[in-house]
């Protein structure tokens, strides 16, 4: 029953059909859509002859120019390696004391921890080791696990509290959880510790007695704390997690403990150099 | 010439049922993506709660305009289109149509509900767990029935381009929907029956998930809104569609390439090299038969293009055809590896899936619901035009922000990854270029509000259609037009 009408705007014959009302007209194909549609086709004709294209039985078809995504890598990691390898050979031939004394190591050693450390460390430490809750300031001079050169790189190298043999461990004690002292101690030695933070020990109080025999021991007499076993000073104003005193009760009870992974397991040993002189020279290096 | 002497019976009830789903869904969608948009400007806005965290709240973004909102549009639409252009009533009526769509709605709710507590296949829009793609998989097939139902019946001696779009369509994310959902219950080795695994491990994996990503675009946001297209724009124009044998070779064209696009989302990835470059090939192959459908939306107009100053619901329409044009030229251009090295990962992707799902298949949408209204309501027309115009502008002011800001910042992204010192270090961490996409996401969000208000804006202007309002202009406008 097909009726062809004529479209009086585009002077094309309709086809003859028509579904509720709508007819279609009888159009050829736009050349230009045609030509370009082909092109595309030559296009990618040409493209599976000279690169790797079609699966076969036993393989693929490799190509005219036999490019491979992975070749094309390894060549671009060596062309970088060797790009920087004037400096990092004798990165890897220094030892970090050496590299601070050398002021071209020093300022490359700056400038590849500077990226190391905000691709790897910034996520905890903040930019430039700002620091958060939980997480230390690497800009100040306050130290959990010293802040020489050699502490430093050996931190960043075995990190905290984590599986690997030579990590730092250390654990302050549940003194509440554990029943160790009682919540009228461990609330006095909490007072103490702030009046130690404010440079005014509250000399002869009860809180005085509770933390020569419970804290000092790691903490010192003086609240100047100890590198070696992590314990942080609190004879000032720095605090991990916060200096209220319910947080330090909520401390003394049952006490948080950050961990930090082994960053020798994760990055090579050049990089973890760049990095220990890059935090060193953030600030309170010492 | 055919003549309708006997009027056919449609079963609109169902049609009406899934428009207001469409509209319901899409705000839901919409009100969604803007708040994760927050979240990505604002990372408060998580809440530091599980179940609003971006990571669930996203998937829900994505099932809710993709398939709660479109999908609800695509059943509208088509199984309306089918009803008229095959002058027959819909097959298994009320009774089959009223299952899948309550079915249809319960599965929607399901499924967010799932993502919200945690459970997910963690394939991007595959989500839903193993039980919830069986129910999704009796759904599916229930709408095969009543639609090929409807076809096989037709009074019409040929079916309908629009029908063919909708075909192609349903069988293919059938295909899809059952290969990259291959998955074992771990129940069956121990462990929950909530939970399961992909058959397919690795790259296997990631390759069937992009064959089932990518051409839900195709299939789904391609073909059955082409379908779409195929319909409104002639109607409302009313002029005959520009080129029936370009509609024919470009299906075709279509729905051949298509399929095999899916591997360009993996480039430079443990993907063979053989098997990237099929993918890029193909995907700028593709160019020409997607560039058909937006030739044969817009040429349509030739003789209507006035109606483009006085009709804001076909300055929906075209505007979308446009937007079409344009994701579908910058898809291609995507897919080629040099381009892809710097846009892969990036923000440009994510602006780049908006301008097609905003500009695209959103616009589509709401030039069909506009038009479908009314009909479906028997009112002469939408309770205020005027109203669609200013849904118009301010959605479309909304899609510019949107995508200019994503891609000022995901080219910025790629650019900043890439940069290296003078001594061959990175010039840039991760977190410096998060950093300086802050503002861009900001305007992001900015753009998805106007994109929601432009949405409540429709949902006023429908509730006043559905309750038989006429605004104060329209009826002005008829008072004139009577003079």
């Amino acid at each position: 029953m097909a009726t062809v009408e004529k479209d009086s705007v585009s002077g094309q014959n309709t086809t003859g059909h028509e579904w509720d009302g709508i007819k279609e007209l009888n159009t050829p194909l736009p050349k230009w859509w045609v030509y370009v549609f082909w092109a595309t086709v030559i296009w990618a004709i040409g493209y599976w002859v000279m690169m790797p294209a079609w699966p076969t039985l036993n393989g693929y078809t490799a190509g005219y120019l036999g490019y491979s995504s992975r070749g094309t890598l390894d060549a671009e990691l060596v062309a970088q390696k060797k790009g920087r390898s004037a400096w990092l050979s004798k990165i890897e031939a220094s030892d970090v004391a050496a590299i601070e004394k050398d002021k071209d190591l020093l300022r490359y050693a700056m400038a590849g921890g500077k990226i190391a450390f905000n691709e790897n460390c910034a996520a905890c430490h903040g930019v430039g080791g700002v620091g958060a809750y939980g997480f230390p300031t690497l800009a100040d001079d306050e130290w959990l696990w010293g802040g020489t050169l050699a502490d430093i790189e050996q931190t960043i190298k075995y990190g905290v509290r984590n599986a690997n043999a030579n990590s730092r461990q250390s654990e302050m004690p549940k003194f509440g959880a554990d029943g160790l002292l009682k919540p009228e101690q461990i609330s006095a030695v909490s007072d103490y510790v702030l009046s130690l933070a404010s440079k005014a020990p509250a000399k002869g109080s009860a809180g005085e007695t509770v933390y020569a025999e419970n804290c000092a021991a790691c903490h010192a007499d003086d609240g100047a704390g100890m590198a070696a076993v992590g314990a942080p000073a609190l004879n000032n104003q720095i605090w991990l997690y916060k200096g209220t005193k319910d947080a330090i009760v909520a401390q003394v009870t049952k006490p948080k403990h950050g961990a930090m992974p082994a960053w020798s397991e994760r990055l090579d040993a050049s990089t973890v150099k760049m990095l220990a002189v890059y935090v060193h020279n953030l600030g309170g290096g010492k | 010439m055919s003549i309708n002497t006997e009027a056919t019976p449609y079963c609109d009830d169902v049609i009406q049922k899934f428009t207001i789903a469409a509209v319901f869904w899409g705000v839901v969608g919409f009100l969604a993506g803007d708040f994760i948009a927050l979240q990505l400007a604002f990372p408060v806005l998580n809440l530091d709660l599980e179940w609003t965290s971006f990571g669930r709240l996203r998937p829900v973004h994505t099932s809710a305009v993709i398939f709660a909102f479109g999908g609800n549009v695509l059943f509208a639409t088509s199984l309306y289109i089918a009803q008229r252009t095959c002058r027959a009533s819909l097959f298994g009526g009320s009774g089959l149509g009223g299952f899948i769509f309550f079915n249809f709605q319960a599965f929607i709710v399901a499924a967010a509900l799932s993502y919200v507590l945690g459970f997910s296949q963690g394939q991007e829009y595959a989500e839903p767990e193993w039980w919830l793609d069986l129910w999704l998989t009796v759904i599916w097939v229930a709408y095969l029935i009543a639609f090929a139902g409807t076809i096989m019946k037709r009074k019409e001696p040929h079916i309908y381009v629009a029908n063919w779009f909708f075909f192609a369509m349903i069988l293919t994310i059938a295909m899809l929907h059952l290969g990259n959902n291959v998955a074992v219950p771990v129940a069956l080795f121990g462990g929950s029956w909530m939970k399961s695994y992909n058959v397919f491990g690795g790259v296997q994996n990631a390759m069937t998930q992009w064959w089932y990503g990518h051409n839900a675009v195709g299939f789904f946001l391609t073909a059955g809104f082409l379908g779409i297209m195929y319909y409104f724009v002639p109607k409302r124009a009313e002029r005959p569609v520009y080129s029936y044998r370009l509609s024919i070779v470009h299906f075709w064209a279509l729905i051949f390439l298509y399929i095999w696009a899916g591997p360009h989302h993996l480039h430079y990835t443990a993907l063979p090299d053989w098997a990237q470059t099929l993918g890029m090939t193909f995907s700028v192959m593709l160019w020409m038969p997607s560039w058909g459908g937006m030739i044969n939306g817009l040429m349509t107009l030739s003789g209507a293009w006035d109606k483009l100053r006085t009709d804001p619901v076909m300055r929906f329409l075209v505007s979308s055809v446009a937007f079409y044009g344009m994701s579908t030229f910058e898809g291609p251009m995507m897919s080629i590896k040099a381009v892809n090295s710097l846009s892969h990962y990036t923000d440009w992707g994510i602006g780049h899936v908006h301008s097609g799902a905003l500009g695209w298949v959103a616009f589509v949408s709401f030039g069909a619901l506009y038009y479908l209204v009314p009909k479906l309501w028997g009112r002469k027309e939408m309770y205020s035009l005027k109203l669609v115009g200013v849904h118009f502008w301010i959605a479309t002011v909304g899609i510019v922000l949107y995508i200019t800001a994503m891609w000022i910042s995901g080219i910025m992204q790629g650019l900043m990854w890439r940069a290296y010192d003078s001594l061959g270090f990175l010039q840039y961490s991760f977190i410096e270029t998060v950093e300086a996409m802050h503002p861009y996401y900001v305007i992001r969000a900015l753009g998805g509000l106007l994109f929601v208000i432009g949405s409540l804006v429709m949902v006023y202007n429908v509730i006043k259609t559905i309750k038989g309002d006429v605004a104060d202009e329209a009826l002005a406008s008829a008072a004139s037009g009577a003079r």
